[in-house]
Formats: C-alpha cells, sequence, structure tokens
C-alpha cells in the first residue's frame, strides 16, 4: 500500500478516525466515476449493451462480496445503505414474524445504538425482552457470562463482533456453536470487525452479518446484510416496489422474485455496490491477516506510550481492535478534540453512539482514537507529544 | 478585548462556574439544553419572581466553550426582568451572529465576541440562551 493512492492521505491531516469512517484509495474513485462517465444507467434492464454492463458489474461487485466473507451462497448477500439498515432489516423483517411475548434477546450495554434500538422496539411492538449479558473487568463478553443469562426463552444473541468503543472482540464461533444447540440465532454487527481482519461466516456459523461499506475504504450509503439462504428466504421484505415483484394484479396478489432481488427493493445504489466491490478487492491485495497484525501492532506502539502520561486515562487497556478510548483528567473530552484539531489531528470525543455503554465504564463522554493500515508509528507520535504536556492542552483548547 | 484576557476568563469561568448546583427548593423551572452536533447536555434551572429572575443555576457536562457561557449568562442574567433578559440574549446573539450589537451592554459575554470564527463552537457559546429562552418564552405566553 503507498500512501500516494489515497488522496485524502495527500491532505496536511492526521486522520485517527476510522471507527466513523475511512479514506477511499484512488481506485475506488475512479471505479465510481467510470460507472457515472461510462455506463451510467440502471440495474436489471439489461436490454442494451451499457445496462447489461451495469447488471455484470454490479453482480460482479456481490461476488467478490460473498468470497470476501466466505458464504456458501450468492444470494445470502444483499445490498443496503449499511450496517444500521441491515440490522434493522434483521429485526424487522425476520424477527418481528418469529418472536413472541417474552422471548429474549441478548445484546451488551457496550452495543452501538445500531444494535440496541431494532431490538428495543421489537421489545415495545411484540413483547420481547431485550436483556444483557455482563461484561467482565476489561468489559468482554464471556462463555460463562453469556451462559448465565441463557433461558430457555431466549431466541437471539445480537454481538458487534467488535464493539466501537472498547474494541473487545467477541469470541464468536464459541458463542454461535452453543447458541444453535441451544435453538437460538445469532446476529453479528461486523461494522467495527469486518473491514479490520478476515470474517468466514461458514466458519463462525452465523446466522446473520451487518457491515459498512465505508468504513473498508468504499463509498458511504452501501452496506451488506448476509444471512445463510434458508432464513433470507423467510425474511419479510420492509421495501416493496420496483425490482423485487414478480407480477402483481391486486392486494391478494403479490409476487415477489427471488433471493436476492426480493430484499433490494427500488433502484440499488449500484454505483456505491461497485465501489464497495473495488474496495474490497483492495483490502484483499493488502491481506487481511496483515491488516489485524499491523493494527495489533499500531495499538500496542500506542499503549505503551499512552500508559506513560500520568493525566491520560485510559478506558480499555486491554482490547483486540485497533481503538483506544480515554480521557485526559480533568478536561472535557471535546475540549481534547478541539484542541488537536488545531494541529489537524482528528479524534472522535462523545459517547460514540453508545449511550448505554456509560453505566459499564463509568463515563458518559471519551475520546477515541482508531486506526487504519494507512496511519503510521508517526501519526501516534504526533498525538502523543500533544497529549503529554496537560498546560499546553489547557491553554489552547479553546 | 486581547486574546489573553478572554481565554483567562472562558478559564476561570470554566474552572470555577457560577452556581453549578441543583437548586434546594422546588421553585425552579427546569429546561434541559443540548447541542445536537456535540455532546454538551445541561441542565438550567431558573427562579422567577414578579416578572424578575431571581436565580438561575445549572448542572450538566459540557464543553469549556458551554460550560464558561453558561457561567457568563448567569452572571449577567440575575436581578434582570423578564425583558431586559430577552433583550440582552438578543443582543448577545446577534454578537454570535455577526450582526450590529452593544458590547458594553454585554459585560463578560464578549469574551465570545470572535468565536463565529469557529463554526462548530458558536453552538457551544449559545447552548445555555437557547435554553433559557425557552422558559423565558413561557413567561412571556402568561
Amino acid at each position: 500500500m503507498k500512501i500516494e493512492e489515497f488522496p485524502m492521505l495527500q491532505e496536511d491531516l492526521i486522520y485517527l478516525d476510522n471507527g466513523a469512517t475511512t479514506f477511499k484509495p484512488k481506485c475506488v474513485i475512479e471505479k465510481m466515476n467510470e460507472y457515472y462517465e461510462t455506463y451510467s444507467a440502471n440495474a436489471h434492464r439489461g436490454d442494451y449493451d451499457i445496462s447489461f454492463k451495469v447488471d455484470k458489474e454490479y453482480e460482479d461487485a456481490r461476488e467478490t462480496v460473498r468470497k470476501f466473507i466466505n458464504a456458501k451462497d450468492k444470494e445470502s448477500i444483499i445490498f443496503t445503505s449499511g450496517t444500521t439498515e441491515s440490522l434493522n432489516m434483521i429485526a424487522t423483517g425476520f424477527f418481528r414474524k418469529f418472536l413472541e411475548p417474552n422471548d429474549e434477546i441478548l445484546i451488551t450495554k457496550s452495543e452501538h445504538a445500531s444494535n440496541v434500538l431494532p431490538w428495543f422496539r421489537l421489545q415495545n411492538d411484540c413483547g420481547a425482552i431485550v436483556k444483557y449479558i455482563p461484561l467482565d473487568q476489561s468489559h468482554y463478553v464471556t462463555m460463562e457470562n453469556l451462559k448465565k443469562v441463557v433461558t430457555p426463552n431466549t431466541k437471539v444473541i445480537a454481538l458487534a463482533g467488535i464493539t466501537n468503543v472498547i474494541g473487545d472482540e467477541r469470541p464468536m464461533k464459541e458463542i454461535t456453536k452453543f447458541a444453535h444447540e441451544h435453538n437460538i440465532f445469532v446476529v453479528m454487527d461486523g461494522a467495527q470487525s469486518v473491514p479490520h481482519r478476515k470474517t468466514d461466516v461458514q466458519d463462525l456459523d452465523i446466522d446473520f452479518l451487518a457491515f459498512s461499506g465505508h468504513k473498508m475504504c468504499g463509498p458511504t450509503g452501501i452496506g451488506v446484510l448476509y444471512g445463510k439462504k434458508e432464513l433470507l428466504e423467510e425474511m419479510e421484505p420492509v421495501n416493496l416496489g420496483g425490482g423485487m415483484n414478480e407480477s402483481f394484479d391486486s392486494p391478494e396478489e403479490m409476487y415477489y422474485k427471488e433471493l436476492p432481488t426480493r430484499l433490494e427493493a427500488g433502484t440499488p445504489n449500484i454505483v456505491g455496490a461497485i465501489g464497495l466491490g473495488e474496495a474490497i478487492r483492495f483490502l484483499e491485495k493488502i491481506g487481511m491477516d496483515n491488516i489485524e497484525a499491523y493494527e495489533r501492532h499500531l495499538r500496542k506502539y500506542a499503549l505503551d506510550k499512552l500508559v506513560q502520561i500520568p493525566h491520560v486515562d485510559l478506558l480499555n487497556i486491554e482490547a483486540d481492535g485497533g481503538i483506544l478510548a480515554f480521557n485526559v483528567d480533568g478536561i472535557f473530552s471535546q475540549d481534547v478534540a478541539y484542541y488537536l484539531n488545531k494541529y489537524k489531528i482528528c479524534v472522535r470525543a462523545g459517547n460514540h453512539c453508545a449511550k448505554i455503554l456509560k453505566s459499564e465504564v463509568g463515563v458518559t463522554n471519551s475520546l477515541r482514537v482508531s486506526f487504519y493500515f494507512y496511519n503510521t508509528e508517526n501519526d501516534i507520535d504526533a498525538l502523543v507529544e500533544l497529549l503529554e504536556n496537560k498546560e499546553k492542552i489547557l491553554k489552547e483548547m479553546l | 478585548m486581547n486574546e489573553e484576557l478572554r481565554r483567562e476568563i472562558i478559564m476561570e469561568h470554566y474552572m470555577q462556574p457560577k452556581n453549578r448546583h441543583r437548586p434546594n427548593e422546588d421553585t425552579y423551572q427546569m429546561v434541559n439544553t443540548n447541542n445536537a452536533s456535540c455532546i454538551d447536555n445541561l441542565d438550567i434551572y431558573v427562579k422567577i419572581e414578579d416578572q424578575k429572575i431571581k436565580d438561575i443555576c445549572f448542572e450538566g457536562e459540557a464543553c469549556a466553550i458551554s460550560t464558561s457561557s453558561t457561567s457568563i449568562m448567569i452572571q449577567n442574567l440575575i436581578g434582570k426582568t423578564i425583558e431586559e433578559a430577552k433583550e440582552y440574549i438578543k443582543n448577545f446573539e446577534n454578537m454570535l451572529n455577526e450582526q450590529p450589537y452593544d458590547s458594553k451592554q454585554l459585560k463578560e459575554g464578549i469574551v465570545y465576541e470572535e468565536i463565529y470564527k469557529q463554526g462548530n463552537r458558536k453552538h457551544c457559546a449559545d447552548l445555555p440562551y437557547e435554553g433559557i429562552k425557552k422558559i423565558l418564552d413561557s413567561y412571556s405566553q402568561k
């Protein structure tokens, strides 16, 4: 990977907010421009050459995604607008049909809002009950704690593969094995894990997976819903309309197409899907294992330096993702973020959409630094140098 | 006002804000004010008697700008009638929005005279005012 491949890395910036979104390499931008400039037609038409090319590129992107997560069936890959839409489709399109009053949904307090609110709504709508798997001292999910809260009523376990504030990785394979022995479905929010390590849905035996393109060098507005084919067959389309119907005459006679089209009503985000396909090819060239190893190295490098600073309070000394959450003692996180911004360092301040996490970690707001493979030790050195001097922060934060 | 003095005043109000506590009687009206674009979140309590602001206090989490702005607002609005307070707020917001304003009337409030240059922090300075206006408006309508 060369820095020159990313236009944004030519800017005078140190970007450490990759948990929010990531920069796009030129090849992704060019691949999308190519669609707009040379074959800008709709999908599912195929009556003329450029439209035929759209279908080919769009379906090629689907195949690229399938291989990337090692899904068995191409029909298991549904393009959505992102993780949020995918998780909402899983909750509303699939589980609303199956869950009965007092059925239990297990999540944790460190989930992102997108993996909390759709389940809360199910609780309000159909009387299912959202329960929390207790986290251990390092805010991890352990099998022991999971087993403690599973009951005969547990029907779903919905967890982030890696969480977005703590950055802990969940033992998804073990969880899935245990869950399936007890007839429980497993939903994985892959927003923070799929971009950063190899994901093999068959090996994990996961039932549903959701992830976003823009967090992995792809464009915004595109994401993926993966589901086992037999489960997606049962999923009620949330959206009805063009493209997904086979025929219709009256409310009694509506016939839908097969997967995956049935779950992709309307003109899809064609250019987004094509861009995501290209982003995946880019990541695969680097190698997902290399990305994971390098980010682990960067995290350790940063951690070793940050723990030396007495006024930096780390929330997640132990973590697997390239995420560090911390506060500068006595200074509101947002003020520190503004200070770093003066030196063109981009970090996130706030609750990071994990609003029920505060009761777990005892901290409402924090700074979050999140790495991607294009970050360097120099980026970390610059950050550490600015954080070391508390007087300077207080002096310059306004 | 020079930058160093502005900074000093803001830091003083941030580190030791005026009336940062919850009221100990129930004659106060409360309004929560938060910023959609950031994480500031304040509860502001106002005690009004005979169309006059008797007391204001606050609690919550907010950045240096929001916290200091709340403290300075409290210092300047206690003792004013509702109409005088509204006049002050209008003047203050004119300053934030680069409209003509009377700097004398604002007293320490003018420490934010250049905050408009930092687009996202302008809202932080205005946050307590957005909150208290809701309470004052509800009085005017009575």
